[in-house]
């Protein structure tokens, strides 16, 4: 239940903030903000209530809460919790946190929709995280998507409403094709078991053939990699994280990115493990595709914000090679990739949003020299910067070794190949740095630092980078039976 | 007629008399508001009488109606969306100063067209129902004859009416030539032993007809200037009471002679779908005008609604009603928006009406973008269910054809609804809005009216289990 009193504590702290935007601003941001502290403490306490995970099987889960929701057609309330989802809950709201510490000084109009938005998109995120009912899944699968719509589409930049469009059709668009998979799964399901549910505990052990399979598991796969993204599609994450505000690209690239690598690990695999390890090979390729092409791609971007979203690309290419590697290692990997690409990248889009809201341009072309000026913001960024391109220390560095390290074992030409890509990033997050804070000075009026809000923002973000890059191991123990059951099947 | 089809008749009988009470009533006081009252108080009337005789249901009345449950649904549906109709003219029509009160008489009439057509089991009580129906609306359509719109839409619906009406009337006479009977029953006893040309052609005549009340491709060219001529209240008549009618008697037509089973009828009929869903999202994508919008959206969704009718058993049944349901509701919902917006001299219909509404009038934006999300078919709405429902139903059946059509096809209507939605939301401010000189009373009532419509499709895409169950119930 606690699950559900997380969500709804989302939502109805959504409804305050709109409401009581006619009254006080002070008080909706500050709502707003305990809403996800309330969250954040919450799931805290969880986790350090179960430190470990031993068991496996059933007993994996934490928290199992289920209720009739529409019981005519076997839609239940399912709300379950593991190590991995405990994991992406706890990054979820440390970055709701981020999100509305960084928007409090940037949004200035309309700010109780905007607080509503946000929280509700959380809420939907969250929702995605626990849910187990297929059915359920699929609604907050959507759900988070109208709040994310209107963010890009009311707070972001000059061309925000193309970016919107584009990322809402292309999510809508997986989502439907996962929308028959699953109904397809369900009828399959009923007609062998004689009880029809979306139940995932209870689909799990529908007996497929190899081409229903693989048409099933293409329906489900359409989605998450859309959402991954995966190279052919990744086509609306620049547009998308470049016109959001900053809180919008923060949660873009720290959580929406997740919901599909996510999706991924605990539907496509454990429901169809013959299929997927078939197309394995195939999706390390187009992996090993994303990581060369985003790196690529990033270098010749003058756009900061453009530049950031081609390196989740990038990085999200390495998920998807080493979730397809089916070795514990990389999955290992996996899962601190997608905890340290919240951060990292979460922490470079919230400098290019303190940038632009000092200098009001996203061309790094008009930045230069700003070292001098904001010393403190240059240290944190070179230090994001080397974050992204995997430098020892630095929580980065053990996500992406931990993969290729996995992958290795399975496919010596593309990790190989994928390692170079390591070399591409560093290209493209020196010049980064090069061109933002050093250089010639281009910016003559005065700049200012980062101001106490923003060093409290900024030093969270990095000491959990560090404390990632030394001491990994409780994020480890926490997903290692999700990892074992997954990587075992 | 025995006590007991008297009580099952009940219903439609005072829906008839609550024409004739508006006549008199207009005989002897010219009052609009006297005449909405006492309308709203016969419609009340008629779903009271309904739910007295629920329990005696089914009553059959041979030989040309049957009362049963699936009757009872289908004229809930249209007496609710009746009720919401009115309510609707009373703000349009007072503000316009024309002479409203035969209206009224005009829209019971028709209602009880569309209600005969859900219980007709007969083709005279079919035919006489769409005629009721329709000659009604010929004259609702151009009500406002003033304006050249509206006159041009009448002409038009009546034309391509009178043309179908012709069609259905060949149909049938080749249907009765080669079973000898009218009675959907009869014909279904009889062409199972024998299956013939001349049947197929009847039924291919019917087909056009049913296809032109429904807006489907290609018989849709109607749509778009009729639903822009006519008043709001009656565009949002003929987009949800005259389609549940023609939608209902459908239904158990092709439930009596198990239309399904002939391939050639289901190729036909997932044809129709097909290309109604495509084109009428097509047509859509760059329209501006949001009555002429929300025509080829209607198109769209009858062509998702009959991916629901493909199957042809009951669970096709239960997700067409739901979403039949789901669907009228959103569209009075948006009709009432336009109508609330519409001045005196224009109806709601440009964008510039709706830029930016949402700082303006939170209210009237709050309820259009539920309804817009609940036409895209976004969760947490009911039109979301519907669609889930339909699918459902085409996935059971391995119509994998309809059904990849229809996703495609939403994905390809979002874009105009989301054009909306960000238009409610765009920052310059909506052109000054019109004084309120309406009637205090009815201006509350409409906008409570609203939003309760907007929260009940919110209800039903939460809960749906309420409404399936109630279905379920009757059917």
């Amino acid at each position: 239940m606690i699950l559900g009193i997380m969500i709804s504590i989302l939502l109805v702290g959504g409804l305050l903030c709109w409401l009581t935007a006619k009254w006080n601003i002070q008080l909706t941001k500050w709502i707003a903000l305990l809403a996800v502290l309330i969250d954040f403490a919450l799931i805290s306490n969880i986790w350090s209530q179960h430190p470990t995970t031993t068991s496996t099987g059933s007993n994996a889960w934490f928290i199992n809460f289920q209720a009739n929701w529409i019981p005519s057609f076997g839609i239940t309330f399912h709300l379950a919790l593991d190590g991995l989802s405990t994991i992406l809950l706890l990054l979820t709201f440390f970055l709701g946190i981020l999100a509305v510490l960084c928007s409090w000084n940037e949004i200035k109009e309309r700010i109780g929709f905007y607080y509503f938005n946000l929280l509700w998109t959380l809420a939907g995120i969250s929702g995605v995280f626990v849910a187990l009912d297929l059915f359920l899944f699929y609604f907050f699968w959507e759900v988070m998507l109208i709040p994310m719509f209107f963010l890009i589409g009311i707070w972001g930049d000059s061309n925000r409403r193309y970016a919107a469009y584009k990322f809402f059709i292309f999510t809508q668009a997986g989502g439907l094709l996962m929308l028959i998979a699953i109904l397809a799964l369900y009828f399959i399901h009923g007609a062998q078991t004689g009880t029809y549910s979306y139940d995932y505990l209870s689909l799990l052990n529908t007996k497929l053939t190899p081409s229903a399979a693989g048409w099933i598991m293409s329906g489900f796969l359409i989605a998450f990699v859309i959402k991954l993204p995966m190279v052919p599609f990744h086509n609306w994450l620049p547009d998308a994280h470049s016109e959001a505000p900053t809180a919008g690209s923060l949660i873009l690239a720290g959580l929406l990115l997740k919901t599909g690598a996510y999706g991924i690990i605990r539907f496509v695999l454990p429901l169809f493990p013959d299929a997927s390890a078939g197309i394995a090979w195939w999706a390390i390729l187009f992996g090993v595709i994303g990581i060369v092409y985003g790196a690529m791609m990033a270098f010749s971007q003058t756009d900061i914000k453009r530049l950031i979203a081609y390196t989740s690309v990038s990085h999200m290419g390495f998920v998807l090679v080493g979730i397809f590697a089916f070795t514990e290692m990389a999955m290992q990997g996996v899962v601190m990739q997608i905890i340290t690409h919240g951060i990292s990248t979460g922490a470079l889009f919230v400098m290019a949003g303190m940038l632009k809201e000092r200098l009001h341009t996203r061309d790094i072309g008009r930045m230069g020299g700003l070292w001098t000026s904001m010393p403190r913001m240059g240290g944190v960024a070179l230090l994001f910067t080397m974050a992204s391109l995997g430098l020892p220390v630095l929580g980065n560095f053990i996500a992406e070794f931990l993969i290729l390290m996995g992958t290795f074992l399975v496919n010596v030409p593309l990790t190989v190949i994928a390692t170079l890509g390591l070399v591409f990033s560093a290209l493209y997050s020196l010049r980064l740095m090069q061109k933002v804070f050093l250089g010639p000075v281009a910016v003559q009026q005065a700049v200012r630092d980062l101001s106490v809000r923003e060093i409290v923002i900024m030093s969270v973000l990095t000491i959990s980078i560090v404390l990632l890059g030394l001491y990994p191991q409780p994020v480890i123990d926490m997903a290692k039976t999700m990892v074992n059951d997954v990587v075992r099947r | 007629m025995t006590s007991l089809q008297f009580y099952g008749l009940l219903p439609f009988i005072v829906l008839a008399i609550a024409s004739v009470v508006v006549i008199l009533l207009i005989a002897f006081k010219q009052s609009h508001t006297l005449i909405q009252v006492t309308g709203f108080g016969m419609m009340c009337l008629v779903i009271f009488s309904m739910w007295y005789v629920r329990d005696r249901l089914p009553v059959d009345v041979p030989p040309l109606f049957v009362v049963d449950g699936f009757a009872a649904v289908f004229t809930g549906l249209i007496v609710f969306c009746v009720l919401v109709v009115g309510l609707l003219s009373f703000i349009y029509f007072e503000e316009r100063e024309e002479n409203p009160k035969e209206y009224y008489i005009l829209l019971f009439l028709s209602t009880l067209g569309a209600a005969t057509l859900t219980i007709s089991r007969h083709f005279i009580s079919f035919f006489l129902g769409l005629e009721i129906l329709s000659v009604s609306l010929y004259a609702l359509i151009a009500y406002l004859r003033t304006r050249n719109n509206a006159v041009e839409a009448g002409m038009k619906y009546l034309v391509l009416a009178a043309l179908s009406s012709a069609f259905l009337l060949f149909g049938m006479a080749l249907i009765y030539m080669e079973t000898g009977t009218m009675d959907f029953a009869t014909i279904a006893r009889t062409i199972s032993t024998s299956y013939s040309p001349l049947f197929i052609t009847g039924m291919g005549m019917m087909v056009v007809a049913i296809g032109f009340k429904l807006a489907l491709v290609p018989f849709h060219l109607w749509a778009a200037d009729v639903y822009q001529g006519a008043p709001s209240p009656v565009t949002s008549f003929i987009a949800t009471v005259s389609k549940i009618g023609v939608f209902a008697v459908l239904l158990r037509f092709a439930q009596a002679v198990q239309l399904q089973k002939y391939p050639s009828a289901l190729y036909i009929f997932a044809g129709l779908a097909i290309v109604s869903m495509i084109i009428g999202n097509v047509l859509a994508l760059q329209q501006q005008n949001i009555k002429r919008l929300l025509a080829y959206s209607s198109i769209a969704h009858f062509g998702y609604l009959l991916v629901a009718f493909l199957p042809g058993n009951a669970a096709g049944v239960q997700a067409a009603i739901f979403y039949l349901s789901a669907y009228s509701i959103t569209l009075l919902a948006a009709f009432g928006c336009i109508t609330m917006l519409s001045t005196k001299e224009k109806d709601a219909e440009s964008p510039d009406f709706y830029r930016g509404l949402f700082w303006q009038n939170p209210i009237l934006a709050a309820v259009l973008t539920v309804v817009m999300l609940s036409l895209a078919g976004i969760p947490l709405t009911g039109g979301f269910m519907g669609k889930f429902m339909v699918l459902t139903s085409g996935v059971q059946q391995q119509l994998w054809f309809p059904v990849i059509v229809l996703v495609v096809t939403s994905v390809l209507g979002l874009y105009y609804y989301l054009r909306i939605i960000s238009l409610l939301f765009a920052e310059a401010p909506a052109a000054g809005l019109r004084e309120k000189n309406l009637h205090p009373f009815f201006n509350f009532v409409t906008y409570t009216a609203l939003v309760v419509l907007a929260l009940l499709l919110l209800g039903i895409g939460i809960l749906p289990g309420l409404l399936i169950d109630g279905i379920r119930q009757f059917l």
